[in-house]
Parts: structure tokens; sequence; C-alpha cells
């Protein structure tokens, strides 16, 4: 019997860490009194901290570790990096909106804390049995972050819908998971890869299975025609979590889909590029006409969220180094700015109402210019306009579908590009040149604003000097392909 | 094969002019407090001036004897995509910036008292404008065009949005959502270009090469799409009266001065010389299109009540001409064209002046509630002729020699296109001429007895451009002489490429 692999420990140093955080938060959490919660915030914000240092620490390794289930390569760093962002800038722009809602509980960032590790674990998993559990980890407490607001009806209504729809699409997945492997006789990816290499299985049990697995993970990136969720939940969910579900998740989903289908299913590529390229389309066409239509900020954001999942599957059909490369930075420049624009809804959060109509926004500039700045900034880099990392992200994967021979996808993506500019426009417009309805409550913190400059700055950097996280992401690919 | 020059001026003259607006404006957003104004008006005033400095030595040390790129810097800027920070004039360009520099200028002093709310906001929004339109003019490498191109429609659309006229929300989006409607498929076209000339997007390398003709036609029209947009040529010049009304004075000088001048200006940069093919193919459509844009622009000037959507429409009509004079293919032609692109900056800019100094006394622009102002408004009056009098053509003025030579190179080359292009002459001297008896000639209506004329600061803004008008018009050879060299390497360019074409498939027949 092989003795416990005390150096398989090692690599998984980032996961152990942010789970001892979580527990610690949660153990924390009834020795700290109620009017300081927020050191329980910046505990969570400098574990992970601590933690992407021990991440970065495995970079160039690329070892598979747990009998082949677990891998840490540049790729999973790379989304791990993502995540730890994404879920630090989450709890900074939560700290003073969680305490105006009352639900300021050492739970709610233990959960952020626990879906980061599950989202981890997504990235890492080189076996479908491993990659599904990181999967429910995370969704599990997704389910109970969205219901937070226990008191509001629509936070339990975002919650059941979430719950019940995330159930299915998971026993879909499974359902998908099982089928590969009576097909495949093997979960791991690599292994599936070498027997689908052979050529010797069913066809048609492998397409549904494929399709089934595409379905599960097309719900959690919330692609057309999975994502009908997603405008409910986002609009009945704490913001906060919004803002982090937005970006962590569909992130965590990326990382999960693109590793299962180029490690495993190389072989029929020709095949499954079709059906993403079809979900792509519908996602771009729905989501951006869709987004039109609304008038609540958070839906809004929601339809332009599930449209930006469809930019990002054109940079998956184009595959290859340059594909693969290009939804990853699109991943990472798509969090700061979508965190950004959430938190901008969180900070014009009024006492009383909610704060989340686009005609609430209408004045902000005349009585918050910093905040009104950085909304313009957050707004064109969602519509794609330079010098924003928007457009850096758009650019890199219109150009990788160019050059892959998908012109016609490119042109289909630019174009509803330039209609979803109208709604990103829109709340410019409110914020700019319309006069304010009435007086301005900024529930504003330190720490919210630090999180709005933070991801103001990013974009602008990145929009103007991409050449480090067009590297970073090119990096992260290597020995994937 | 056009070739570097690189600056040996001994400072980035190019990266000074186009960067030292947007440093002004940052100047002007940390330092300016609150509400003063003053302080926020002059330190935009000394940025644009000193960028107008700074750039004339463009013109003093430009080298006329050469057609390659001149003051050029290059650095490495995103070399995971070959993308470097490229930029460089030369004869075409070079007095595109000078314009630009100048009518900015001209812009902060127009705005002096125009713009009383959001003074700070409106100067840094000018400022950057200035850098996103030099930006366009001189930058050499596709992408970083493509960055100045689309950047800069965001400061033009808050222009219009927050400064603007009653329905300035629907001018602005509709500005926007055109304008960029245009250029996404221009990116396409760059995209397919980078790859189609071997990774790259420097313009120059790419302007050396010989695409295959059904390449060249797709990205032609893509890229045509996006000048056509911006010139506006009929049928797409829909956004540019809502634009031109709803903006404030310097949106609309802006407009009309520089940003039009953008679509023109890409013709000659990219379609001519990059797919000399198409052109060819193209150019009958080309033709028609600038004929109907100057009898259309032409006859709804003729009917119009408001002063500026009248001078808007007449930018259509004259636009008609410079590309009338540009697909004209000759040398005559091609110099018209660009010395017009000059002359329309100058005189419709002024005109734009004109139409605001009356604005901001009477708050109106309806030529109806006019009449008679010479006899309350001499200087102003005076002036406002010089540039009516530019606009129609008059010998002796610069709209004169810009169209005369246009209408000559169309008739040696297009002789139908010219004939008919000439009856848009005619109509220009009626519209701006029966515009100009019925605001300043006629009776005096009660209401404006007690106008004032023009002060100090409104003459400074006007006399440089009637000086312009003069000078061009007397005197036009030292413009022609800058842009010389340069028209005729892209005479070679179109017609040389052309005949690889034409020798390659005489080979293969």
């Amino acid at each position: 019997m092989p003795s416990f692999p005390m150096n398989d420990l090692f690599l998984i140093a980032p996961e152990i860490i942010v789970v001892l955080l979580a527990m610690a938060v949660l153990v924390l959490d009834v020795f700290v009194p109620k009017e300081n919660k927020r050191y329980l915030a910046y505990l969570s914000v400098a574990g992970l901290a601590v933690a992407a240092v021990f991440t970065w620490d495995l970079r160039d390794l690329q070892s598979t570790i747990f009998s082949g289930m677990f891998i840490v390569d540049n790729y999973a760093i790379y989304f791990k990096t993502l995540f730890f962002t994404a879920t630090a800038l989450a709890i900074l722009i939560s700290i003073n909106f969680i305490k105006v809602e009352s639900i300021d509980r050492g739970e709610y960032y233990a959960l952020l804390l626990f879906a980061t590790t599950g989202m981890m674990v997504m990235a890492s998993g080189a076996d479908l049995i491993s990659i599904y559990l990181g999967l429910e980890l995370m969704a599990l407490s997704l389910y109970i972050l969205a219901g937070f607001m226990r008191d509001r009806m629509r936070s339990n209504e975002a919650a059941l819908k979430y719950f019940l729809l995330g159930a299915f699409s998971s026993g879909i997945l499974l359902y998908g998971i099982s089928i590969m492997y009576g097909v495949t006789g093997a979960t791991n990816l690599r292994e599936i890869a070498a027997f689908i290499q052979t050529g010797q299985y069913s066809r048609p049990a492998l397409m549904v299975s494929v399709i089934l697995m595409v379905a599960g993970f097309g719900f959690k990136i919330a692609a057309v025609p999975f994502h009908s969720w997603a405008p409910d939940v986002y609009e009945g969910a704490p913001t906060s979590v919004t803002a982090f579900m937005s970006v962590g998740p569909k992130a965590a989903g990326f990382a999960a889909f693109l590793r299962v289908f180029t490690e495993a299913f190389p072989g029929i590529q020709p095949d499954w590029t079709v059906i993403i390229a079809t979900l792509a389309i519908m996602s771009m066409l729905i989501g951006n006409v869709v987004a039109i239509a609304q008038t609540n900020i958070k839906r809004m954001l929601a339809y332009s969220s599930i449209a930006h999942a469809g930019y990002a599957m054109v940079g998956f059909v184009a595959w290859g180094e340059q594909g693969l490369s290009s939804v990853m930075l699109y991943l990472f420049i798509y969090t700061f700015m979508n965190i950004g624009a959430f938190g901008m809804v969180i900070l014009l959060r009024k006492s009383g109402e909610t704060g989340e109509e686009i005609q609430d926004f209408a004045g902000l500039a005349k009585k918050n210019r910093l905040a009104a700045l950085a909304m313009l900034i957050f707004m064109f880099s969602l519509a794609g306009i330079p010098p924003t990392a928007g457009f850096i992200g758009k650019f890199y994967i219109f150009m990788a579908a160019i050059n892959a021979g998908f012109l016609w996808l490119a042109i289909i993506g630019v174009l509803m590009s330039a209609i979803s500019a109208y709604f990103y426009l829109r709340v410019i417009m409110v914020m700019y040149m319309s006069e304010p309805a009435g007086e301005f409550e900024m529930s504003g913190s330190t720490s919210i604003y630090l999180a709005m400059i933070v991801a103001a700055v990013a974009i602008l950097y990145i929009g103007m000097y991409p050449t480090d996280m067009i590297a970073f992401a090119k990096d992260s690919i290597v020995g994937m392909m | 094969m056009t070739e570097y020059i690189f600056n040996t001026l001994g400072y980035p003259i190019l990266s000074l002019t186009t960067f030292i607006p947007l440093f002004g404006a940052l100047v002007i957003l940390v330092f300016v407090r609150g509400k003063d104004d003053n302080l926020a008006r002059w330190l935009a005033l000394v940025t644009s001036a000193v960028t107008f400095i700074v750039s004339i030595p463009l013109v003093t040390s430009f080298d006329t004897t050469t057609h390659n790129m001149q003051f050029v810097e290059s650095r490495p800027w995103i070399a995971a995509w070959n993308v470097n920070y490229t930029i460089g004039v030369d004869g075409i360009s070079v007095l595109l910036v000078l314009l630009t520099t100048l009518l900015s200028l001209i812009c902060v002093i127009a705005s002096w008292k125009a713009i009383q709310k959001h003074v700070k906001e409106y100067m840094i929004v000018l400022l950057l404008l200035e850098t996103g339109m030099l930006g366009v003019f001189v930058a050499l490498d596709l992408f970083l065009f493509y960055i100045f191109w689309e950047a800069m429609l965001i400061p033009m659309y808050l222009l219009i949005g927050i400064w603007g006229g009653p329905r300035k929300l629907y001018a602005a989006v509709k500005f926007f959502l055109y304008t960029l409607a245009g250029s996404v498929l221009m990116l396409i076209g760059i995209i397919a270009l980078y790859y189609k000339g071997g990774n790259t997007f420097e313009i120059v390398r790419l302007m050396g090469q010989h695409y295959p003709y059904e390449f060249q036609f797709w990205v032609f029209l893509a890229f045509f799409l996006a000048f056509a947009i911006k010139v506006p040529m009929f049928p797409f010049h829909t956004w540019l009266p809502d634009a031109h009304v709803e903006a404030p004075t310097a949106g609309s000088v802006i407009l009309a001065g520089v940003l039009l001048k953008m679509g023109t200006y890409g013709f000659l940069r990219f379609n001519l010389p990059m797919f000399p093919d198409a052109t060819m193919h193209f150019t009958p459509m080309v033709l028609v299109l600038s004929v109907i844009a100057i009898i259309y622009g032409a006859l709804v000037a003729m009917v119009q009540d408001d002063l500026k959507k009248l001078i808007a429409y007449s930018s259509v009509s004259h636009m008609g001409f410079v590309t009338l004079g540009i697909f004209a293919f000759n040398t005559q032609g091609l110099e018209g064209g660009i010395l017009q692109m000059l002359n329309h900056g100058v005189t419709t800019g002024a005109l734009f002046l004109c139409v605001g100094l009356i604005y901001e006394r009477t708050h109106t622009r309806m030529i109806a509630d006019f009449g008679g102002l010479t006899k309350r408004l001499p200087i102003y009056a005076t002036l406002f002729m010089i540039f009516t009098l530019s606009s129609l053509g008059l010998p002796g003025m610069n709209g004169f020699v810009g169209e005369f030579l246009i209408l000559l190179g169309a008739f040696t080359s297009q002789r139908i296109y010219a004939v008919i292009g000439t009856t848009g002459i005619i109509l220009g001297a009626a519209y701006m001429l029966w515009m100009f008896q019925r605001v300043m000639f006629m009776e005096l209506k009660p209401k404006n007895e007690g106008l004032i004329d023009i002060d100090l600061r409104e003459a400074i803004t006007l006399i440089p451009l009637a000086v312009l008008v003069f000078w061009i018009g007397i005197m036009p050879n030292p413009f022609l002489n800058i842009m010389h060299e340069t028209v005729r390497h892209l005479l070679e360019q179109v017609n040389g490429g052309s005949q690889v074409a034409t020798a390659a498939a005489g080979l293969i027949h």
C-alpha cells in the first residue's frame, strides 16, 4: 500500500489554505461582535493573498497528483489568480453592503471562500469526477448565498430557482459523465482522449454525452439556451453575491468547460465546434437584444453577462493556442469590468428603495464625479470601446476567430457588440445627461471605493498596455494543447 | 515603397503634439477644484496654444521633396500582436494635423463664454478629443489608428450629449451608434489585413503589397463603410444634421472641421493605396454617390430654415466634391480634394462659429428670426460674408481653388460627373447667397435692435480663418507643394497596383 503522498499536499496547499481560511472565519465569527464583522472580511482578503502567493509558487510545475485526479499547471494557476481577484474584489464591495442589508454574518465570507475552493478544484480537475466535485461545492455555496437575504421574498425566490435549475443541470452533467464512462470506460480526461483516439467508440452515445456536458457547463456560464435562470437570480440575489456570481463561477465554468473539451475531446473537435458556435451566436444575439429592453440594471447586466459568455465562446470556437488564451484574457478583463459595474449598483443603493433602476443613476455625474467617471470606464469597457481593456479582450477574441477561419462568427460578434453599445451608453447618458431625480445617498465606504479604483485602473492599464496580460494568458496554456 | 524618415528634431514632435492635450486634460482633472471655471479655461487655452505652437515646425521643417513618412517615431507596444507605436506624417496628414491644432485652439477661445456649466469637464473633453483626432492623423500602425479612431467617439459623444441642445440625447446616441456600426466592420477588415499582409499592422508595409482581387473587394467595402459614414457620403449622412444641430458651437466646428476629414483621409490612406483594384472597381459607385451628395446636399440646404442645418447639409455637398476629386485619380483631382478638405475645415468651421456667435446673442438659429443684421453688426457681417463667399467658391478665395482643381481633374477623367457636379456650385451660390440675404439684409427685426457687434475675443476666433481663406485663395502653392510628392506617389500606388493586376490577369489568360 503506497504511503500517503505528502508531497501532493504541497501542491494543493492553495486549496487547503482557502478551506482552512473559510473554517477559521466560521469559528471566529462566533467571537467577533456584530459591529466588527468587517475584520472577518479583511482576514479573508489577507488569506486569499497568502493563497495566491502559494499558488504562484507552483508555476511551471505541470504535475498531476492524486492518481490523475488533480493537476497543477499554469492553466489552473491562471484561473486561480482570476478567482482570488474576483473573490477579493467581491468581498471588498460586500463589507458595507451586507451591513446595510443586515446580513453581515460571518457565514457570508465563509461561503464565498468555500465557493472559491470549489472553483479552484474545477480549474485543477483532471478528471470528470473531481471537476464535478468542485462544481458542486461551488454551486451549493452559491445557492445559499443567493438566498442570503432570507427575509426577502426576492432573494428566496432567486435561491430556490437557482437551486432547482442548478440541481437539474448538475444532474444532466452527471448523466453526461456517466454515459462518457460507459462509452470510454474512463473519467480521466487524458484517458478519455486516448480512447477516442483509437476510434473504437459508439459515435451516437459519445455525442449524446458531449451534448449533455455542454448543457451542464452551459448552465454554469449562462449560455443561451441554458440562461433562463440568470436574469431572475441576478436580480433577486444580494447585489454583492450577483457581482461575484457573474464573474467567478462563470470563469470557473469556462475553466472546466475549456479543459474538458481541450484535453478529453480534441479528437472530435469539429463536432463540438458546431455546437459551441451555435451557442455563441445565440448568446450574443439574445443577450444583447434583450438587454436593450431592460430597465433594471441588474437584469440588464444579467443579459449583458449572457452576451459576454457568447463573446468568450467565440474564442472557444477558434480554439488553438490563440483561441484559448483569448478566452482566458477576456474572462480576466470581464472580471474587473463587471465587478466594477455591480459595485456601482451597490454604491447607489439607497436606504428604503434599492437603487437598481437605471433611472436611479440620473444625474450621478453632478453628485459624485469620481463614481460617475468609474462607471463610465466600466460601461465603455463592457461595450468594448478603446482605450479600455474591454476592447483588447474583444479584439483578441475576434483576431483568434478570424485566424482560425471563423470570419462570419467574428462579424456577428462585432455587430452584436455595436448593438450592445446602445444599452451601455444609456447608463452613461442617464448619469451624465439627466438631472438628478432626488438626493443621492451613497452607501460608500473605503473598501468599496478601493475595489472600484482597482477595477478602473486595471481596465485602463490593460487597455493601454496589455502586453503583460497577454503574455500571462499565453504562458498559461503551454502544455495544454 | 514608402520609407520612414525618422524624426531628427531632437524632441519627439509628433508625440508631443498628440499628447500635450491629453496631459493638459489630466492637469485640469487633477488640479482644478470644483467651481474654479476660469482656471480650467486658462489651462485649456494654454494647453491648446502650446499644442498649436509645437505643431508649427511640422510644416516649416517639412521636406516637400519626398513622399516618405516624416518625423517618424516608432517603438514596440504590444509585442504579442506585433503592434508598434509608430507615428509620422506625410503630405496629406501634415496639413490636417495643423488644421486640427488650429481649430482646437479656436474652439477653446470660442467656448470661453458660451459654456457656463461644467466648464472643467468641458475643457477636459475638448482636449481629449484633440488628442484623439491628432492620433488618427499621425498613426502609422493600423491598431493604433483604430484605437484613436474609436476612442475619439467617447469625448465627441459626451460633448454633444452633455453640452448640446434640446434633442442632444437622440443626436449623441445616433452619432455614436452610426459611427460605431461602421467602424466595427473595419475592425474585421483590419484583422483580415493583418493576417493577409504577413502579421503586421504597419500601414506602410501593408501598402506595399498586392492582395488578391476578392480579398481587396471585401476589405475595401469594410473600410469604405466606416469612412463613408464618417464623411458622410449619401446615403449615410443622416446622423450629421442631427449631430450638428444639437452640438455646442465648438462641437460643430470640430465635427465639420476635423471629424468629417477623417473619412476622406481614410480613403486616401487606406482604400486607394492598399486596394487599388477594388478601388477601380468601385469608382463608378463612389462617383455616383459623390454627385448625388453634391446635388442632394445643396438642394436640401436650400430649404432649411435653421442656419446650422443649412450649413450641415452644405457640408454634405462640399464633401461630395472632395470624394469626387479623390476618385478622379489624377493630380489635379487629388490635390484639389485634399485642399478642399482643408478649405472645408476652415470655411465651414468659421461658418459654424458665426452661427454660434449670433446664437449666443439671440438664442435662435432660425433664419426667419433675423434680417438686417448688417445695420447692428457690421464687423460680424463682413466676416460672415467672407466665409459665405468662400463657401460658394468665389475666385480669390480658398473654396474656388479647391473646387476648380477638383472639377478640372474630374473633367479630364470623368467628364460626365464633372459636368453634373458643376451644377452643385451654382446651387451652392444660390443657397448661400439667399441665406446671407435673409439674415444680413432686409428689414431689421425690432427684437434685434439691441444686438451688439462682436468683441475682440470673438474676432480672434474668426480672423485667423479669414486670413487662411485669402491665403489659400490667392497663394495656394505653398499648400499644394506640401502634398505634391505624396499625391504623385499615391497615384503611382493606385495605378501601379492595378497595372500589376492587369498584367497578372494577362499572364493567366
